[in-house]
């Protein structure tokens, strides 16, 4: 939210948003269409389900690497890494990354093999705001892991 | 479609090691929910939505991407040297167009 | 509510408290300044670490690419003149913006690459922010990557230094403020939840997370010009010339880093 919002009666609001570069609503650096409903855990949840039916993940086994605070939305690092032998027999088949707070939950799914040696996976993700992001592990077995962390995201970015 | 993949595949690897892969792809991963702003209509939805690396033919990692992967797509994941051969990496955008690169490695 | 009443009351909010009275302009040289990576996040300077994770390399080779191609009626590519590769153009970037003795103007980088293709190459200007001349600069920056700024601010420079230097320390706008309210008077404080640097441009052209794609430095100045809604100018302005001349030699000394990732 603009912190000019206060002082809106000496300035007019919308020359204030546009000069401030739409702060509130920027994704990915330019304006939403309308009034975008965003996701929420339980549209997060719901998604999930599809996935993966309705088993619980358990705890354990995954790190999520996220930062505290994103730098910018628009481009966040995101590792996730499986602890698993990642074996034939012993192995990461999918790892599923979901959002709870942009407009939709899907965000990426890794496809893994045993021939990886090692299950873990970088890439870049856009957060439109400040949400919980999850990534559930499906394993070779059957069983699943997942684990969540929150990310802030503060809209700014000054410089146009 | 038209840049050049980015890749790095190291050249020469011992049997057994497990090395690191890293990608870059030149593409805007526009999402469909931005507005033009001159003519208050969607911008269509075009993004890459699957990525897939193989070796000698047989697929060692890969991923369906949504919109929420961020423009210029990077994906570093690692895979176990076990011979000589060649990767081959191939970008897949919603209008179904493929764009692919190789890197060889010799493995000792 | 008065018009001064009023912006002490944003200025109270941004944190800043600043004063409106009139303030000279202070002396700016200070050899302590910090490249902007050094307020980056760790992500974010991973990024940069390594060209493979480096986006803006995405740009670099667009301008390998151009650097063969011929274009216009000359026949030439700039490899006709300069070599199969841009490694002779080594150390070049680093004294740009400079004085140019044919037209007695500031050339920017972008200046001289267009008066090579217009006069040289007989071929169309490229366009300040579009891609080729995006790649093109990073790609010449990239070949003094590590070297320290140094930029001439002495002989025929100096007039182009002062107004650069003015313009810098200059109020504007409707929040009324001055490059040098943020840049020299405030880094390593934050605005808005930004963490405000040093603003030194040793890293332009620069892949910015927010624009997801490199962004000359004259583009990062109107966004600033609009954030404190002043009317901007436009890339390539003597204006912006000067500026980046100016702050420039306020990076003399430090690193080169183009082409760089910001947020």
């Amino acid at each position: 939210m603009s912190v000019f919002m206060k002082t809106k009666a000496a300035l007019d609001r919308r020359q204030v948003l546009r000069a401030v570069g739409f702060g509130a609503i920027a994704l990915a650096g330019s304006s939403l269409a309308g009034n975008q409903a965003l996701a929420t855990p339980e549209a997060a949840s719901k998604y999930l389900m599809k996935l993966i039916g309705g088993k619980a993940a358990k705890a354990g086994k995954i790190t999520l690497k996220l930062p505290e605070i994103a730098e910018n939305g628009a481009t966040v690092p995101i590792t996730v890494i499986v602890d698993s032998p990642m074996t034939d027999g012993d192995h990461v088949k999918f790892v599923h990354i979901v959002s709870e707070g942009n407009p939709n939950p899907e965000v990426v799914t890794f496809n893994l093999s045993a021939s990886m040696g090692k299950a873990e996976v970088r890439t870049r993700m856009r957060l439109g705001k400040t949400q919980n992001v999850r990534a559930v592990a499906v394993m070779s077995d059957g069983s699943i892991y997942g684990a969540s962390k929150k990310v802030k995201v503060t809209i700014g970015g000054c410089g146009g | 479609m038209a840049r050049k993949p980015r890749i790095k595949v190291p050249k020469k690897a011992k049997a057994g090691d497990i090395i690191l892969i890293k990608t870059l792809y030149s593409h805007k991963m526009e999402t469909g929910l931005r507005k033009d702003k001159k003519t208050g209509k969607i911008i269509p939805r075009m993004i890459i939505n699957s990525f897939a690396c193989k070796f000698d033919g047989k697929e060692v990692f890969s991923a369906t991407l949504y919109p929420a992967i961020a423009a210029n797509p990077y994906f570093a994941f690692f895979a176990k040297a076990t011979k000589s051969g060649t990767f081959d990496f191939a970008w897949t955008d919603d209008a179904g167009k493929k764009v692919s690169a190789q890197a060889k490695i010799a493995v000792s | 509510m008065t018009y001064v009443k009023h912006l002490k009351r944003v200025a109270g909010f941004m944190g800043l408290g600043l004063l409106l009275a009139a303030c000279a302009p202070t002396e700016d040289m200070d050899s302590s300044l910090k490249s902007g990576y050094f307020y980056a996040t760790s992500g974010t300077q991973a990024m940069q670490d390594e060209d493979i994770d480096n986006p803006a390399f995405i740009w670099v080779d667009i301008g390998e690419e151009m650097w063969s191609k011929v274009e216009g009626e000359a026949g030439k590519s700039c490899a006709s003149c300069h070599g199969g590769d841009a490694s002779s153009l080594k150390g070049v970037s680093v004294s740009y913006p400079k004085f140019n003795k044919d037209d007695g103007k500031l050339r920017a980088l972008q200046d001289q690459i267009n008066a090579e293709r217009t006069e040289r190459m007989k071929a169309k200007p490229w366009k300040w922010e579009g891609d080729q001349m995006l790649g093109m600069t990073a790609y010449i920056k990239l070949q003094s990557r590590g070297m320290p700024v140094n930029v001439a601010i002495d002989g025929k420079a100096a007039p182009f230094y002062e107004k650069g230097k003015a313009f810098f320390n200059q109020r504007r706008g409707g929040l009324n403020m001055s490059c040098k309210n943020c840049h020299v008077d405030y880094p390593g404080k934050y605005i808005r939840a930004n963490l405000l640097s040093n603003g030194l441009p040793n890293g332009f052209p620069t892949y910015r997370l927010k624009w997801q794609k490199v962004g000359s430095l004259h583009r990062r100045f109107r966004g600033c010009n609009k954030n404190v809604r002043a009317q901007p100018y436009k890339q390539g302005s003597d204006e912006y010339t000067n500026l980046e001349l100016y702050i420039s030699s306020r990076a003399n000394g430090v690193a080169s880093e183009a082409p760089a990732v910001r947020m």
